[in-house]
């Protein structure tokens, strides 16, 4: 069973159904100790860091995520539920940086508004845009280089050693995370992303029954 | 690379597509959301359904499409048509559209933006323009409400600044002169917004052949391209204006 993790920031029936049609046994939760039961967790996408982080902290989801990780479970983070595997990030309030999970080092920041050359970038980054890298980890399987997906995001995560992909838009930042043996995380929305999209969960499914 | 975007708009009352859609291959051709997955399989970059019922009474029937596309559509959408509060946006949400876009109410209380901006993030809000240029002033265009029938008297360009600095996450600019004309996109007023904001535009209004498309994105410096009528009566395919797009040097997700 995969369970879907509910932080009551907004409609999680996509991903609930885009890991169903790949195969999986899923279930919708905020209960903590239905993640403990869980055999994996998706942490999707919505909302804003600071808040979401006060969610679940509040629900106990926090504590219940790094019990997870630490039992080794397969994990994917989407979108938000990326950059709250890193230990702060600026989205909030206040614009002060938030403690995150602290799962990966570094702090998931704006995104600039102007690349290298100083060409101005349309932000929030949204629309689909190709994923760079070699792309062979399992959970890119059967997916090219230069794949499209889609992408509605300000935030970026910072560079770490997880990074196994990266996408440009004023900068090259990590679109996909990978920090434990079965545990990954991703900017883009692979329930919005078609058939790639699928692709990837499909392999993320397999992954989590491996 | 960011590609740009090819979006088809479909006008739905009562939860049906109006406007006649000829894919003679469809079950049911009124069905939005048979016609949205129809439009995914053409490599769609997402789609937009614009509520066009009268009144809000209605709404429900939107809200159920909304939840329905949640369950069966694998690309992003945007509801729009017809927002007054943050609430009914937020029930449109709730039911998981990705997006939602607001216009008239907009304009009547720019401060509506910034609640939902800060409701639901700047990604899921759209602010929706109708643009009529200004008699005897080609670089000056007027905000046109109630479905481009009332003027306001606000400048186009300044009121998409505003909507940008308020937090909408897109504008989408549709040209009133150009709607329906099938001579193309109004490329000045879109250059003129897309170079006044930071945030991504999406071109509406006029397409009638496929070098439209192009001349939007390259002269009108558009993030994202919208038509209907060329699409539903299948004069083009969505697959097949991205080729052309492709072919033309304009980098998309085919």
């Amino acid at each position: 069973m995969i369970a879907v993790i509910d932080y009551h920031k907004g409609n999680l029936r996509s991903v609930e159904r885009g890991l169903a049609d790949a195969g999986a046994a899923v279930t919708v939760t905020d209960d903590a100790d239905a993640l403990a039961r869980a055999d994996a967790l998706v942490l999707p996408g919505v909302g804003a860091f600071g808040d979401a982080m006060e969610t679940m902290d509040e629900l106990g989801l926090s504590a219940a995520v790094k019990g997870a990780m630490a039992a080794g479970k397969p994990f994917l983070g989407i979108c938000l539920g990326m950059h709250l595997l890193f230990e702060a990030g600026v989205e909030s309030a206040t614009g002060q940086p938030v403690a995150g999970l602290g799962l990966i080092p570094g702090t998931v920041e704006r995104l600039p508004r102007e690349d290298a050359a100083g060409m101005r970038c349309k932000i929030p980054h949204v629309g689909w845009n190709t994923v760079e890298g070699d792309l062979v980890d399992p959970l890119f399987e059967g997916l090219e280089p230069g794949s499209h997906f889609y992408f509605t995001h300000s935030y970026r995560a910072p560079e770490s050693a997880t990074t196994i992909a990266r996408t440009t838009h004023s900068i090259a930042f990590p679109c996909a995370v990978r920090f434990g043996e079965r545990a990954y995380g991703v900017q883009f929305h692979p329930e919005k992303s078609s058939e790639t999209g699928m692709r990837l969960l499909r392999n993320f499914v397999r992954i989590a029954r491996s | 690379m960011l590609a740009k975007r090819v979006i088809p708009c479909m006008d739905v009352k009562d939860g049906r597509v109006v406007k006649g859609v000829n894919f003679v291959d469809l079950r049911d051709a009124g069905d939005p959301i048979e016609l949205a997955q129809r439009y995914d399989e053409e490599r769609a970059d997402e789609v937009i359904f614009l509520d066009i019922t009268a009144t809000s009474d209605d709404r429900a029937t939107t809200v159920e499409l909304a939840s329905r596309a949640a369950e069966e559509l694998r690309l992003p959408y945007c509801v729009g048509g017809g927002f007054r509060t943050v609430a009914s946006m937020r029930t449109m949400i709730a039911a998981g559209a990705d997006k939602v876009s607001v216009n008239s109410a907009a304009v009547a209380d720019p401060a509506l933006i910034t609640r939902a901006a800060q409701a639901f993030g700047s990604q899921a809000v759209v602010c929706a323009i109708d643009a009529k240029q200004v008699a005897g002033d080609a670089n000056k265009w007027e905000v046109y409400v109630a479905g481009g029938r009332k003027a306001t008297g606000i400048d186009a360009v300044q009121w998409a600044e505003e909507a940008a600095r308020r937090g909408a996450g897109e504008i989408l600019l549709t040209s009133m002169d150009r709607d329906g004309s099938r001579d193309g996109f109004d490329c000045a007023l879109t250059r003129a917004v897309a170079r006044a904001v930071d945030i991504p535009v999406i071109a509406s209004g006029g397409v009638g052949s496929i070098e439209h498309f192009a001349e939007g994105i390259i002269e009108g410096e558009a993030d994202a391209v919208l038509a209907a009528s060329v699409f539903h009566f299948g004069e083009l395919s969505i697959r097949q204006v991205k080729e052309y797009l492709r072919s033309q040097g304009i980098p998309v997700r085919l």
